[in-house]
């Protein structure tokens, strides 16, 4: 059995059976979970296919969050993707679209994954289903990718957190960027050592940011930090893919994230009562909040 | 851990503590009263207080009066299925003490008249504890089946229930009884690892001394 405490662990296993590391990690958790591998799966493909509903029920949605301070951007993208007013090309344009709109879709009290988290649900989803569209990669391939951030996410969650409460939003943001990076290059063909240097490139860059809510709402910045999350993960995928290395190895990034979350001060990590949301904006937005204001 | 609990669970947005925890304190009310709720009272502590209009937590606390589980579409018009179901209800902002940022307070009135009140509190991730049932000091998290027995406090009483749900081929994962004082009014709650039929808690509850017996199906 895995004990999902290091990425090595998983590097080891996949390179012994000659499998990938989404192989491993499926029948481990049949192992473990007393189940079978189709079972496993069966549960795997329905998230995957709430992940597909929450992407088009935001990007095509105009409807703002209760609060008023999100929605309605996925469609703004996507409205200017269609009309060739974007810098990116369909893959990076569109990716930035599908992780605003499954944010948006959390924001506004849609069904979504936590993946890991609801504040950073849109992350994984943007990247893995905008290859599989524009690279034609089989659903089977991206189902399984899921059990790849999956094994990631848990090492990351046993090593270090992945709660913004307690490591700040690179625990959130960082850690689904690493894992959707690592899911990407696995299903694009590359080899666990591949998959292991996209995690570490990833979340080395989304190391420090800070967890600092606008009036304690999982709106502002979160939304716009899952299209910049997804960003870095396509990054990282791409220069893993490439043979690119980490110099720090995996295990030792997600360490240096768990010592950066200690060092941070309470104030940033998730109680709204630092960086932006201590600006001057945040506490208006806040205080018109408490008595009822929507923002708009 | 499991990969369910890294990718997932499938939620309603936008947050696990102050949405998906707070249908769950609700819905462990709605349990309880075991009917369709007539009339509710919501007390917000703490940060539910401080956000409970962006987070909907208000939605998600009548959806889970409603008896919505957390990835329940209908959780974003609760308030208008509460109107149509009759359901009066109100909201009001609370100290509750030194309790969890993320407390809630609820008192229900279902259709037959039976009542109830708990508190509880949303910990992080989705997972809540329930921390008191009609003003007695408990805890439990709606993880198990659960079975809570209010009863006099009086030598024998954890005997005769656990010989009842022994010879019912179920197995307790954990039990505690909570009281007022000596000889008052106590609380036992029982959480096991196969579900409670509803002829157990009749049997259970035609021992003398025990005022009522409820079951809570795992959430």
């Amino acid at each position: 059995m895995l004990t999902y405490k290091s990425i090595q662990e998983l590097i080891d296993n996949a390179e012994k059976e000659n499998a990938r590391i989404s192989d491993i990690v499926l029948s481990d958790q049949a192992e473990q979970m007393d189940s079978s591998k189709e079972e496993i799966y069966k549960n795997m493909a329905y998230s995957f296919s709430v992940m597909k509903e929450s992407i088009s029920a935001g990007i095509n949605s105009q409807s703002k969050s209760p609060s008023g301070l999100s929605g309605g951007d996925a469609y703004k993208l996507k409205q200017a993707m269609d009309a060739n007013r974007n810098i990116g090309g369909r893959i990076f344009t569109g990716m930035l679209a599908r992780a605003l709109a499954v944010s948006e879709v959390n924001a506004c009290m849609g069904k979504i994954v936590a993946a890991p988290t609801a504040g950073s649900c849109g992350i994984i989803p943007a990247v893995l289903i905008t290859l599989m569209e524009e690279k034609e990669i089989p659903e089977e391939k991206v189902i399984m990718g899921l059990f790849t951030a999956a094994g990631i996410g848990m090492v990351i969650a046993n090593k270090a957190t992945i709660s913004g409460a307690e490591g700040g939003c690179q625990a959130e943001c960082g850690s689904a960027a690493a894992m959707a990076a690592a899911a990407a290059v696995e299903m694009l063909g590359g080899s666990p050592q591949d998959v292991a240097n996209a995690c570490a490139i990833a979340l080395k860059n989304m190391l420090g940011l800070v967890c600092d809510p606008v009036a304690g709402l999982v709106e502002v910045p979160c939304v716009k930090r899952n299209a910049a999350g997804a960003s870095i993960a396509l990054t990282a995928a791409e220069l893993a893919l490439a043979g690119i290395r980490s110099v720090i190895p995996p295990d030792e990034v997600i360490d240096a994230m768990r010592s950066v979350g200690e060092s941070m001060p309470g104030t940033l990590k998730e109680t709204a009562k630092g960086g932006l949301a201590a600006t001057v904006t945040a506490k208006n937005i806040a205080s018109g909040l408490k008595k009822g204001i929507r923002y708009c | 851990m499991n990969v369910f609990d890294i990718i997932g669970p499938v939620m309603i947005g936008p947050s696990s503590s102050h949405t998906a925890g707070a249908i769950r304190i609700a819905r462990i009310a709605r349990m309880f009263v075991g009917e369709d709720i007539e009339k509710a009272l919501i007390k917000l502590h703490g940060s539910f207080a401080d956000t409970y209009r962006g987070h909907g937590t208000d939605k998600a606390i009548i959806g889970g009066l409603l008896n919505f589980d957390t990835d329940d579409i209908r959780i974003r018009d609760s308030i208008q299925l509460a109107k149509e179901a009759g359901m009066q209800y109100t909201f009001e902002v609370a100290d509750l003490g030194d309790v969890h940022p993320n407390t809630a307070y609820i008192e229900v009135t279902g259709k037959s008249g039976r009542s109830m009140s708990l508190m509880g509190s949303s910990i992080g991730g989705g997972n809540v504890v329930i921390t008191r049932i009609n003003g007695l000091e408990v805890e439990f998290t709606g993880q198990y089946h659960t079975l809570i027995i209010q009863h006099k406090d009086k030598p024998g009483m954890v005997a005769k229930v656990s010989g009842i749900l022994g010879s019912n081929g179920i197995n307790i994962a954990n039990m505690k009884v909570y009281r007022t004082s000596r000889g008052g009014n106590a609380i036992m709650v029982i959480e096991t690892d196969d579900c409670i039929d509803m002829h157990i808690s009749d049997v259970i509850k035609e021992i003398p001394d025990i005022f009522e017996a409820t079951t809570l199906h795992k959430l």
